[in-house]
């Protein structure tokens, strides 16, 4: 059986991912390790402890953000 | 004011206090060892960081954290690039929720070619952040006016241009700085527009708290060598202002004894 997946647009993008995915689970489907990324789902930031419990559903709009250099 | 010979009193933001009245940016430098030596160099104590996406597919770089020490460095992130108070105000809290400090390095751009400040924008912005309980340091014009009612608004120091971001043109109107510096009780940190060595010195000379410098670092040919100039400027300058500068003349005055001449 092929698994479902939904539709989710992800720093701007559209992507297709897994259904059932909580956000933390997202970070991992990227590789991005949760200590240095900041989360936003649908304009509202999501607190890291939270992630687990948060689920990302179809038409989320996720941003994932980080430090960079700058002046 | 003046301290007993060489000695000076801390830079002191919402009660934290740095030994170094340089901060330097994280942006443009030609790879990630040559900012860390010039970090190094320059012996600030904090460094800017900017807010972007994580790239998802890994073409660009690692975040600047893997190359930046934060036991060692203050982290101050900016909001740079952010055209609207609500913008700005989400940059801040997404900085925030990183999870160092609660230091916002404050920006509002209002014309994309000289990267002028939206100074209406900016007080919307600062206003809503205070009560956030956000640190706001926001990066303004030279005008005296603006620099009062950030302080009104709750600013924990106010960061007037010298010269626009990125132009190197270096202090251009010293009497403003001077004025803002006078009239302000928060710490008066100069952001933007020093080009060398000497914009820095001249720029401290007027009195003002600190610099906060990126582009005349990260472009300098060397950029390790610039960022010990800087803070070599940075200190002379300080205490050039400290020491207190000899009066203007319009005439010579001799230094030698005009007596005991041979006849």
């Amino acid at each position: 059986m092929i698994p479902a997946t939904i539709s989710v647009t992800v720093n701007g993008e559209p992507r297709e991912l897994p259904d059932g995915l909580s956000l933390l689970q997202l970070l991992d489907h990227f590789a991005l390790d949760p200590r240095t990324v900041v989360v936003e789902l649908n304009r509202g930031i999501v607190r890291r402890a939270a992630l687990d419990q948060t689920p990302v559903r179809a038409g989320d709009s996720v941003e994932l953000v980080h430090f960079v250099g700058g002046g | 004011m003046t301290q007993a010979s060489g000695r000076d009193i801390p830079l002191t933001i919402a009660g934290r206090a740095f030994r170094s009245r340089l901060i330097v940016g994280t942006g443009k430098y030609r790879d990630h060892a040559t900012m860390a030596a010039a970090h190094a160099a320059s012996g600030a104590e904090m460094v800017t960081v900017a807010v972007r996406r994580v790239d998802l597919d890994r073409t660009k770089e690692q975040g600047i954290l893997f190359h930046i020490d934060p036991a060692r460095y203050f982290l101050l992130a900016n909001t740079a690039g952010c055209y609207t108070a609500a913008d700005a105000i989400r940059y801040a809290r997404l900085a925030r929720e990183a999870g160092f400090n609660e230091f916002i390095k404050l920006e509002v751009i209002g014309d994309q070619q000289t990267l002028l400040p939206d100074v209406a924008e900016l007080l919307v912005a600062t206003k809503t952040l205070v009560q956030e309980g956000f640190t706001v340091l926001a990066y303004t014009n030279e005008d005296l006016v603006t620099a009062l009612r950030l302080q009104d608004a709750g600013c924990a120091a106010v960061m007037p241009l010298a010269s626009p971001i990125g132009s190197g043109l270096g202090l251009l109107n010293p009497y403003a700085i001077r004025t803002i510096k006078h009239r302000l009780s928060v710490p008066i940190i100069v952001d933007a527009g020093v080009g060398t060595a000497s914009d820095a010195c001249l720029t401290m000379e007027q009195g003002v708290d600190g610099i906060l410098m990126n582009t005349a670092i990260a472009e300098a040919a060397d950029a390790v060598a610039m960022a010990q100039a800087m803070r070599h400027a940075v200190e002379a300058g300080r205490l050039a202002y400290l020491a207190g500068r000899m009066p203007r003349r319009e005439v010579a005055v001799p230094s030698s004894p005009v007596t005991g001449m041979l006849s």
